[in-house]
């Protein structure tokens, strides 16, 4: 098989409004395709047109070569779902969900009790077995949803903002567990606005906003291709602007602080040091976040 | 639109996995749930049986509390159920997206929905089960007649569980239910020949309450049933009930469809 999952002109509208305005994108077996936007760009509702969650209102989209409009029970036999919202059953405890969910797939009882220990070993939630779900923290919540969508042993998970609202120590543990499974050849396709997710896990992502995919590549690709090298930031005061105009040199202002694109930053960091009397000269590698906020804007979305 | 409500869904057995999941809470947090199906009837009979029935006597040849006695167990299976596919589906729907959970297995959404319609009516069964001996202690129903109530009260449950839903389909919010709950059940609780005759009320206050009104039609039954008092009426009463029954369930499954998949 070529593509995991393959959509081609794929439009999703609610009544006037369209949140997925004709987008295509392929994706291969074993890597991990991320999704990458600010709120409302269309992450999620695509991912609910993936695992048949949502039908589609034009376009072509096939996943293991099959319509979600007409093969959502074979599809979803087939792939894991980490939503978004934590919508565990809080009357069970973490191995009794585990349970309950394999009911859904029909896995026998005793395949599923052997699986679902060694889900909580992987999830490393062992010890918190016979624990009512609601004396979890939030980053154990997560990580049980995760293993929860991997108890029919799926080929392609999907995961929806998998490490929102967790704390630095929940987010690396998950990450590394999501390594782990792409490391077993396993496909997986998340949605985050994440950048330095994105950046970590992704082999290729695309970067939507409005609806539209604005972009897709590997995150270095991206990063060379529409930001390139280096970013020069300097305070963002009278002086520094009017002298980076005197010597023509290109800038955007981000808040209070002024940034330089450039190939050379050592060059331009000294000059700005040297003429311009700046005072926070900073010079770093171009990231990911320049690149979505290049493309995406900076105006706050609600 | 209406071809669109009543068609069909394609239905298979993990529906009861649903169920199952209902079932599986339930046992989870049986002390709260055990406990009012024993305590309501006591309620009952000693306020009304005994009370209101100390100066009521006879209704016709039947001694007053025996006359409730089926009544309390139709109320039951109503608002087992009823409550159940209001209140308890819409927080497992809304709050909980334990719905979005399942559909996110092999499991379809009509499937989800029948699962909850199938344990609603469950929960009717299993309350009736646990009144009975109660009425049966009380000496104010007859055996083994009274018997056949439990596999009613599947039946009746599913209706209530199915005109639940249908309300649950369509409604904005939570604080909505309150609505069918004060200006449908409540009435019906008072008026479809509970805990006085229905015959009491002009003939065509009557022909509506049996024409509309679910609940008279399942107390109807359950009262022939309490004392083996079998009248060809009661066939109606049944054809009725299943009729309904299968129309709201085919009505309600597509409603909640209709909300859901978008």
């Amino acid at each position: 098989m070529e593509t995991v999952i393959e959509a081609i002109d794929l439009v999703k509208q609610f009544g006037p409004f369209t949140a997925v305005d004709t987008i295509s994108f392929a994706v291969r077996p074993g890597e991990v395709f991320g999704f990458l936007g600010p709120n409302g760009a269309g992450k999620t509702t695509t991912m609910k047109m993936i695992q048949c969650a949502s039908p589609r209102t034009s376009g072509t989209l096939s996943v293991f070569g099959m319509d979600p409009g007409t093969h959502s029970h074979e599809i979803k036999a087939m792939i894991g779902v980490v939503p978004q919202e934590t919508n565990l059953d809080t009357e069970f405890s973490t191995f009794e969900n585990l349970m309950v969910y394999s009911r859904y797939f029909g896995i026998p009882k005793e395949v599923a009790e052997e699986r679902a220990e060694k889900l909580l070993d992987f999830v490393q939630l062992t010890e918190k077995r016979d624990i009512n779900i609601e004396k979890l923290s939030g980053g154990m919540k997560r990580r049980l949803i995760l293993a929860r969508a991997l108890v029919n042993q799926p080929k392609l998970l999907i995961l929806d903002e998998p490490t929102i609202g967790l704390d630095p120590q929940a987010r690396h543990l998950i990450w590394e567990k999501l390594k782990l499974l792409r490391s077993l050849g396993n496909t997986i396709v998340l949605t985050t606005h994440y950048l330095e997710e994105a950046e970590r896990l992704c082999d290729r992502l695309v970067i939507m906003n409005n609806g539209t995919i604005l972009v897709q590549g590997s995150p270095a690709a991206l990063v060379r291709d529409h930001v390139g090298g280096g970013i020069v930031e300097a305070e963002h005061s009278p002086g520094v602007v009017a002298c980076l105009l005197d010597m023509g040199i290109p800038y955007e202002v981000a808040g209070d602080r002024v940034q330089v694109v450039t190939d050379n930053p050592g060059a331009v960091a000294r000059e700005l040091l040297a003429k311009c009397d700046a005072k926070q000269v900073l010079t770093r590698a171009a990231t990911l976040e320049d690149v979505f906020l290049k493309l995406t804007g900076r105006v706050l979305r609600e | 639109m209406i071809r669109e409500l009543l068609t069909v869904p394609r239905l298979t057995g993990k529906a009861w996995t649903v169920w199952r999941r209902n079932l599986d809470v339930f046992l989870k947090t049986w002390r709260v749930n055990l406990v009012p199906p024993f305590i309501e009837p006591f309620l009952y009979l000693i306020a009304l049986g005994f009370g209101l029935g100390g100066f009521v006597g006879y209704i016709g040849d039947v001694p007053y509390i025996d006359f409730i006695a089926p009544a309390i167990v139709a109320v039951s299976i109503m608002n087992s159920a009823f409550f159940e596919c209001t209140y308890g589906s819409y927080v497992r729907m809304y709050y909980g997206k334990t719905f979005d959970a399942i559909i996110a297995t092999p499991v379809s959404i009509e499937e989800v929905i029948a699962g909850e319609l199938l344990w609603g009516a469950t929960r009717s069964m299993i309350y009736t089960s646990l009144m009975l001996p109660v009425l049966v202690l009380f000496g104010v129903v007859d055996l083994p007649s009274s018997l056949l109530l439990i596999p009613f009260a599947f039946l009746g449950g599913l209706l209530f569980a199915c005109i639940a839903m249908c309300f649950t389909a369509v409604t904005p919010s939570i604080d909505a239910l309150n609505y069918p709950s004060f200006l449908f059940i409540t009435p019906m609780l008072l008026f479809s020949g509970t805990f006085f005759p229905i015959t009491v009320l002009p003939p065509a206050l009557q022909v509506f309450a049996y024409a509309v009104l679910p609940l008279t039609n399942v107390v109807n039954i359950c009262r022939g049933l309490t004392l083996t008092m079998f009248s060809p009426f009661m066939l109606y009463n049944l054809a009725w009930i299943v009729i309904v029954t299968g129309a709201l369930f085919l009505i309600s499954v597509n409603l909640m469809k209709r909300r859901l998949v978008v």
